[in-house]
């Protein structure tokens, strides 16, 4: 289906998913205003936003089947089944994020209902970064799903670290939103557009690689991306802010956000710079870097959020080593992988919010102690999500792995693939002691695993998450061609090789 | 017997049900109460045996694969469930079939708490080795070959001794780093191979017929497939794991561990790295290294297996030892070493595994692996000594026993080309009769000083139903070996042949292959 954005009716197909949002935003915060009293309104918003996640979903797919092409002027958003498949990937994370807060707000005695209206926001600044065609609606998108996540940082009022948190990730995502607009202030000065397929256009004619102003516009970017998704060294944030945020926000940032980071970067660094080889050596020391600070660091941790977290900084290393292979089977990499990434995180995540009930105290690795014994399907799951994180044969985090390994072994990167399995060895280092600690050793005490229960919606989401990790890890076919697709729909994607 | 298999298409569905039967058997395991968990998973292991069984008959000795079974599995990525038995995996498969039902039935009594996961993960670990010795898709293979180590993982870090976690872990991570080496050497020919000849596929065919492109590569990956294989061979100075993995293990993971995984790396040795890689494997220097590395294993094995206090930790050192004459046998590629290579696979399942419960039943009884703590148990467990004294002269390699037969084919045929290690290992035997021996000696002979040996009980008739087959395999393939040499026979010849039309180079070791032929 052709869509003609130059066109108001055009425009507004083009942006049917991110206006079902916008209008749902506007109804729940209605009903915010007009029921919030107690923690039953507080659930019930809980749920209008679950809605509301779901039908954004329909216009998504609807665009995806229809096969929506943009035909006109180069647009300021893109119709592309990799915006598709990125939307779709960030609605999940945020449905899977609105169903284990439910249970944990009211746990957790935090009184906030704009907490759900902040996650549609925040994914409506994430469908503009995954769908974003011109710098400028990146940067938009960006600012709209980072102002909400400093609010969820630090949302639970009475906690310290929380504030903590929510302020060390506001200075700093300032700093990095900063960086991210000079960045494009230069690159549009070198090329006189925000437009990405016309700066790719150009790239080539306006020699970009040997363009100061370009080079560094575009190092600018690098950074300001490097400080959202997290890549070494600008992850300086990341353990203090994850460890501060409630859990199941935490646990959002780490999926979803990072996703929408890396969705936008990949489509700037193909569309954009595809012509321009001088990122990649960037990317490669990026990748280089963040796979083995992010996995030795993790190492050294005791306490199960900052695991996870130093963790997600290693996952940031593996995607960047599918950026960096900078051709349509890494975009496609990175997209199955960021499904996986997505399942496994939340799913994580959601067996720590529940070992830390009654009051959000530190989980540390022992406290896990004996936990197959006592919740033999909690411990189960963890270990799915645990052995997939680690890229086990027969999850989806393998699968994911391996496309990863084989976008880069095809891009000709043999060191950065072996770094990266061996990055995977040091992780087994940290993922194993938790699932040694829930079946090797023997419970602390008798009632040490009475609270850890989940119910209800959480643990929804933890079977559904393990179950779809092991499906994926075994039938992959209909998300590999989904992904495939997506990558290819980043047609103006240039190939390049590098010698490291 | 042939024809009733044939009618009743059993080459078409054998290599299935093998791997969806214990699988479903797990499963069934889990659901079903407690008490019955042993039971089960007894009948699934001795339903595995019995269908494997049928291979022996409908096995034809010729080198091309049988029993094939092809099915899409990924097609974007020309993966498929590719399966088929060739003479060196069929001894394989049936040594896996053999020893499960065995070592559940030696886990009886030794596993008294949470029994379903215990028994459901023997179930799921029968399932990945089985896949390891069958797959002939690379991509199914390594899925196999990296499954199998989650049940191992957790039967030693839950059911094993004090060391557990520290052995557990080392196991898994020694396994891990150099399995997912060869996972990028995989990748890298299956790229290379697919951009040269236009079809990505991971068929074992497909790499083996078009392995010529990757030639300016070959040192790096057949480094990083012999690194995977040689860690769980394993090779000395791979082995540390070893020890630590077995010793801690319960009876059955040790005899698991020491009958069958430790044949996966030799197997993956003789099915991949050394058909993929001919002239990198006969490179002058890769084989003085492994030869080296193999009889220095062999030495080393047996000294160290020497001074051991513990009788299992001997057990698993001598297991470095034996699998020494294997890697020898491997690379003096001669039709006698090769067959006899595959035959000392085949036996130091038998006989280690057999150790390994005697070892067990021993600890049952006295609850300590100490040799020290033993001594005259001939006067009061007059039939498990037998059985150890015979066990151990089949490890050893007495004449009339599966150990000759493998020992000196090996010699036999590595002497030509390497007569200074044939020479050297050599000994090896006569240092494993020391170490044997001597265990036995002190273990059943000697003075019966200890007042707590003097009311152990002999052998039951479970212990006895347990070990029976094992020692009538002893007897078996050490008076009538024919049979499994004929079954073995041309799938190493094709193997040599394989060697000597892609080594244009003609190394000695190659030559002599042909003179022996």
């Amino acid at each position: 289906m052709p869509v003609d954005l130059s066109t108001a009716a055009g425009v507004t197909l083009a942006l049917a998913p991110e206006l079902v949002l916008t209008a749902w935003c506007l109804v729940v915060m209605l009903a915010i205003a007009w029921r919030h009293q107690d923690e039953a309104d507080q659930r019930a918003a809980g749920w209008l936003s679950l809605a509301g996640i779901g039908i954004t979903a329909i216009p998504v797919i609807w665009l995806w089947v229809s096969e929506a092409r943009a035909v006109g002027i180069a647009g300021a958003m893109a119709l592309d089944s990799f915006r598709y498949l990125s939307a779709l990937v960030f609605l999940a994370g945020a449905a899977f994020t609105v169903l284990l807060s439910l249970g944990y707000l009211g746990r957790e005695r935090i009184r906030v209902p704009e907490y759900y209206l902040l996650i549609l926001l925040a994914v409506l600044g994430m469908l503009f970064m995954g769908g974003g065609a011109d710098l400028i609606v990146i940067f938009l998108g960006l600012e709209l799903m980072s102002v909400p996540v400093y609010v969820l940082a630090g949302v639970n009022r009475r906690s310290v670290v929380g504030a903590e948190a929510a302020l060390k990730y506001f200075l700093l995502g300032a700093f990095a939103s900063g960086f991210l607009l000079y960045g494009i202030a230069l690159v549009y000065g070198a090329t006189g557009t925000t437009n990405l397929a016309l700066i790719g256009a150009q790239a080539s004619g306006f020699a970009l690689d040997s363009n100061p102003m370009a080079l560094i516009g575009m190092a600018l970017l690098l950074v300001g991306f490097g400080f959202k998704v997290a890549a070494v060294p600008f992850h300086m944030w990341t353990p203090d802010v994850y460890d501060g945020a409630p859990t199941p926000i935490t646990g959002f940032m780490a999926a979803a956000v990072k996703a929408a980071g890396f969705a936008a970067l990949v489509r700037v660094l193909l569309q954009a710079f595809g012509g321009a080889p001088a990122w990649h050596e960037a990317v490669w020391w990026l990748a280089m870097v963040t796979m083995v600070a992010g996995n030795l660091m993790a190492l050294a941790q005791r306490q199960l959020k900052r695991l996870l977290a130093y963790s997600s900084i290693a996952h940031a290393g593996y995607l960047l080593a599918a950026v960096t292979s900078g051709n349509e089977a890494g975009a496609a990499a990175f997209l199955f992988y960021a499904v996986a990434y997505t399942l496994m995180t939340v799913g994580g995540f959601a067996v720590v919010a529940a070992a830390g009930r009654d009051g959000e105290r530190d989980v540390l690795v022992e406290d896990l102690n004996g936990l197959a014994s006592r919740r033999p399907w909690v411990a189960a799951g963890m270990t799915v999500f645990l052995l997939s994180l680690l890229g086990f044969p027969g999850t989806a985090g393998f699968i994911g792995k391996w496309y990863i390994l084989s976008a880069a072994v095809d891009a000709g990167q043999y060191l950065l693939a072996v770094v990266l399995v061996l990055a995977s060895v040091i992780s087994a280092g940290y993922y194993l002691p938790p699932i040694m600690a829930m079946y090797m050793r023997p419970e602390p005490s008798p009632e040490a695993h009475q609270g850890t229960v989940i119910s209800g919606a959480p643990r929804f989401v933890v079977a559904l998450a393990a179950a779809a990790l092991l499906v994926l890890g075994f039938w992959p076919n209909v998300v590999l061609e989904a992904a495939r697709e997506g990558g290819a729909g980043l047609r103006s994607a240039v190939t390049y090789t590098l010698a490291p | 017997m042939a024809a009733f298999l044939a009618g009743i298409g059993y080459h078409r569905w054998v290599l299935d049900a093998l791997l969806v039967l214990p699988l479903l058997g797990a499963a069934l395991v889990m659901l079903r109460p407690e008490a019955e968990a042993k039971r089960l998973a007894l009948w699934v292991t001795l339903g595995e045996f019995v269908i494997s069984a049928g291979l022996w008959w409908t096995f034809e000795p010729t080198a091309v694969m049988q029993f094939t079974v092809v099915r899409a599995w990924i097609p974007a990525w020309g993966i498929a469930y590719r399966l088929g038995v060739d003479g060196i995996s069929l001894f394989l498969v049936l040594l896996t079939t053999l020893t499960m039902p065995l070592a559940v039935l030696g886990s009886w009594n030794y596993i008294t708490q949470r029994e379903r996961p215990y028994y459901a993960l023997m179930l799921v670990l029968t399932t990945g080795m089985l896949g390891v010795f069958v797959a002939l898709d690379l991509f199914v293979f390594y899925v196999f070959w990296e499954i199998m180590l989650v049940p191992m993982y957790f039967i030693i870090g839950v059911w094993g001794g004090p060391q557990r976690l520290y052995a557990a872990i080392k196991f898994f991570l020694y396994t891990f780093l150099g399995s997912l080496l060869m996972f990028v050497a995989i990748l890298a020919i299956y790229l290379l191979v697919g951009r040269a000849t236009g079809e990505y596929s991971f068929a074992y065919e497909h790499f083996l017929r078009n392995i010529a492109v990757v030639k300016p590569w070959a040192f790096w990956l057949f480094g990083a497939f012999a690194l995977a294989f040689a860690i769980k061979v394993p090779m000395f100075p791979f082995h540390t794991w070893l020890p630590d993995a077995h010793v801690e293990a319960p009876t059955a993971g040790s005899v698991i561990l020491a009958g069958i995984l430790l044949k996966m790396g030799t197997y993956g040795f003789l099915r991949f790295a050394v058909p993929f890689f001919p002239d990198v494997a006969w490179h002058p220097a890769v084989q003085a290294a492994v030869v080296t590395l193999a009889v220095i294993g062999i030495i080393y094995g047996a000294l160290v297996a020497m001074v051991q206090p513990d009788f299992k930790k001997l057990i698993a050192y001598s297991s470095v030892s034996h699998l020494g004459f294997v890697m020898l046998g491997i690379w003096a590629l001669t039709l006698q070493s090769v067959q006899g290579a595959i035959i000392i696979m085949l036996n130091h399942g038998i006989s280690t595994g057999a150790l390994f419960f005697l070892a067990g039943m021993l600890y049952e009884r006295r609850h300590s692996r100490d040799i020290a703590a033993f001594g005259g148990l001939a006067k009061v467990t007059p039939a498990l000594a037998a059985v150890l004294t015979v066990v151990s002269l089949s490890s050893i390699g007495l004449p009339g026993t599966n150990g000759f037969v493998g020992e000196f084919l090996v010699l036999v045929g590595s002497f030509q080309p390497y007569p200074w290690a044939t020479v050297i290992a050599t000994t090896g035997v006569i240092f494993a009769a020391a170490y044997l021996l001597w265990a036995i000696q002190r273990i059943l002979f000697q003075k019966l000083d200890k007042k707590e040996n003097e009311g152990l009980a002999d052998l039951s008739r479970r212990e006895l139903l347990v070990l029976g087959p094992m020692l009538a395999c002893i007897f078996w393939v050490g008076l009538y070996p024919a049979p499994f040499l004929r079954r073995i026979e041309p799938a190493a010849r094709a193997l040599i042949a394989q060697v000597q039309a892609s080594a244009g180079t003609g190394t000695a070791a190659v030559q002599g292959a042909s003179n022996a032929r």
